[in-house]
């Protein structure tokens, strides 16, 4: 089958096969001479793409849940919208949560997703208590912080290049309401932007929308949002219910590309003038406050056939605030504008290949155009220079200097790579293209 | 427990999705087939999303003589009963060897009547519950693709039928299910027609609302009755000449 992941590019003839039993995964990775597992496909790129992919979705048991600690364990394969509607009717959420509860577990292990409180909570790695590997040759280890430490860091992002990920147990944080408390404040430019960020540092929750059609003093704009779990007396009362599920759809998968340059910059104007003059406090749901895009479901559709691209990358810290200028400058003298800009406050990050770092994170949705990849290139330089790097979940383009400079810690998870995996069993199209694996295709 | 359900070849595609519908609606389950270390897991999975109780058991179609002491010793015994073994099998292989074409049979036919005649008298004894077989749109005409297995198939549908007859008056129900094309393990080498095809999770909300809805005869997907109804319509005549 034609193959690709969320941004639908690149696109590949490959085959998968479903997990269902720990017993066939081992099968698997006998039978192939190359593959790479892959959750749900909501990564922005090739890290999960192969010619034969190990596909987990049907792998999502659950194996223990501890409700009065708030300890959960399931197969890698089950989906945080899943784990969800079992944990929040006990009182129970996830510690972190990406955009999306499209993601498997072990995706979101694999990729350390962050959520809007990276900044306090850590990634996603941070709360898995242990997991379990199959590793290429076929053991299966159980790695936490005090048993094989060091593998267990290197999974936490190791895009599924060290083993297979079988099963996890992770910390929960406990709830009292379905309601969040949200603050939203207009920033007139980029300065007063990340003064928010600033500002506002012991916030739980926070992240920035940022409308990049804008030039000159008011580059940067956007509007800051702040989230609080309500406690349990605060907000209307409710049952602890998990997210309605579902979701509309598009009704049809349109020909071409459906949100245009004009289309895109009366939209941000609306959005930024409505919420500026709305500012201030209001009481939201879970799902719309994390989970805002699942509400249509095959969104990515909207980019048309020829896919788009997710470029996400960080700034120390020190050199975020130049960084962004430039970098949104370079953006506007190519005249390629992302459709959504979102910029985050990270805190340190952890394993040798996981993405965070102390400084600032902007994501931006590109659609695929003639001269995309140029740009992509120069903003490459910049984030190189300034000391940032590049999120792997996000990559589909990058070349390999990105990585062994961007990731200084590369060497160590290459050492591992190699007494795991000696013959490069694991591997994607983002593996072979950033030299981390030298296998043919 | 509340209204236990006996999943039989609970550990195939559609059976395990049909147990999310059954467990969601509060029914405890009982998860037979012949890898019981799976269905455990199952059966733990089930509980913990959705507080019932569910147990994984051994159970073999193919083994009639176990069938009575396995279904006596459920306790407390099914509500209702969900049939979704099956063999597919290989045509080519059957037209060759014996054990092949006998072991579609007995799978898909005489281990279901085996099962089926015990559960009946306990069903109709207990005066309430379902049955629900899991036959196939392949048993409605036989064609030289599948013909043994349709056969099977065929034979198990009209003993659903007949036992729907002996039970409806006392109170017991009878369902038969017949899917057309599904994503599973059984089909998984099959080029199938996306829009006739549906998903394991699609076919047991299907079986589900038949459960709830009082249906006799259920297909999955919905344009099957028709399909079948055109193909049954054929005269023998010119079907001997067609290759569908």
């Amino acid at each position: 089958m034609l193959l690709s992941n969320w941004n639908n590019y690149p696109r590949i003839e490959a085959k998968l096969e479903d997990l269902r039993t720990e017993g066939q995964a081992l099968q698997m990775l006998e039978m192939n001479r190359y593959c790479i597992p892959r959750g749900l496909g909501r990564s922005y790129g090739d890290c999960s793409m192969n010619r034969f992919v190990i596909s987990t979705p049907k792998f999502c048991r659950f194996i223990s849940m501890d409700s009065n600690r708030g300890i959960l364990e399931c197969e890698a394969g089950a989906s945080l919208e899943h784990i969800l509607r079992v944990i929040i009717p006990r009182g129970w959420f996830l510690p972190v949560t990406p955009g999306t509860s499209h993601v498997t577990l072990g995706g979101a292990i694999a990729s350390d997703v962050h959520g809007k409180n990276h900044h306090l909570h850590g990634a996603f790695g941070s709360h898995v208590l242990d997991l379990r590997l199959l590793t290429p040759r076929g053991d299966i280890l159980n790695c936490s912080r005090d048993k094989d430490h060091d593998i267990f860091e290197a999974v936490c992002g190791g895009m599924g290049l060290l083993g297979l990920i079988l099963s996890a147990r992770i910390r929960l944080v406990p709830l009292e309401s379905v309601f969040i408390r949200q603050k939203t404040l207009p920033a007139k430019d980029l300065d007063e932007l990340m003064g928010f960020f600033q500002e506002y540092q012991a916030g739980t929750y926070s992240v920035a929308w940022m409308d990049c059609l804008q030039k000159g003093k008011k580059l940067g704009r956007g509007l800051f949002m702040l989230g609080e779990h309500c406690r349990a007396g605060e907000a209307p009362h409710a049952e602890l219910l998990p997210p309605a599920t579902g979701g509309a759809r598009l009704p049809f998968t349109p020909p071409c590309r459906a949100l245009t340059n004009p289309g895109i910059k009366a939209f941000n104007s609306l959005y930024y003038t409505l919420n500026s003059r709305r500012k201030g406090r209001s009481v939201t749901d879970l799902k719309s406050f994390f989970y805002p895009l699942d509400g249509l479901r095959d969104w990515n559709q909207l980019y048309g056939p020829q896919g788009f691209l997710q470029y996400q990358f960080v700034l120390p810290r020190c050199s975020s605030g130049a960084g962004l200028q430039k970098i949104l400058q370079h953006i506007h003298s190519f005249g390629l504008h992302p459709y959504l800009a979102v910029l985050k406050l990270l805190g340190p990050g952890q394993g040798p290949l996981s993405f965070p770092m102390p400084g600032y994170t902007l994501a931006l949705d590109f659609p695929i155009r003639a001269g995309l990849f140029s740009l992509l290139n120069t903003l490459d330089r910049v984030v190189l220079n300034l000391g940032g790097r590049i999120y792997l979940a996000k990559d589909a383009r990058m070349q390999k200097d990105m990585l062994w400079q961007g990731y200084p810690r590369i060497k160590e998870f290459l050492n591992l790579k190699k007494r795991l995996d000696p013959e490069n069993k694991l591997s994607s199209l983002q593996s072979r293209r950033l030299g981390i694996c030298q296998n043919p295709y | 427990m509340s209204k236990p359900v006996l999943i039989l070849g609970a550990g195939s595609d559609i059976a395990r999705a049909l147990g999310h519908e059954l467990a969601a609606a509060g029914h405890d389950l009982y998860l037979a087939g012949r890898h019981p270390e799976e269905l455990e897991k199952d059966a733990r999975d089930l509980q913990l999303r959705y507080s019932i109780n569910a147990r994984g058991m051994f159970f073999d179609a193919l083994d009639f003589d176990s069938h009575q002491t396995f279904y006596e010793s459920l306790e407390p015994g099914p509500y209702g009963l969900v049939l979704a073994f099956g063999l597919l099998g290989e045509e080519d292989q059957a037209r060759k060897t014996r054990k092949h074409w006998e072991k579609i049979i007995h799978t898909n036919y005489t281990g279901c009547i085996s099962i089926l005649t015990i559960a009946a008298n306990h069903l109709e004894q207990a005066g309430e519950g379902f049955i629900l077989g899991i036959s196939s749109v392949a048993g409605d005409r036989g064609r030289k693709a599948n013909y043994v297995y349709g056969s099977a198939k065929a034979g198990l549908s009209t003993f659903l039928s007949g036992l729907r007859n002996r039970l409806h008056s006392k109170g017991v129900r009878v369902i038969t299910v017949k899917p057309g094309f599904v994503r599973t393990r059984m089909t998984r080498d099959m080029d199938l027609p996306a829009r006739l095809t549906a998903s394991p999770e699609q076919a047991a909300r299907d079986i589900f609302k038949a459960i709830i809805k009082q249906k006799e005869i259920v297909y999955t997907r919905w344009m099957w009755r028709w399909i079948m109804l055109v193909i049954k319509c054929i005269p023998e005549r010119v079907f001997k000449r067609m290759s569908i």
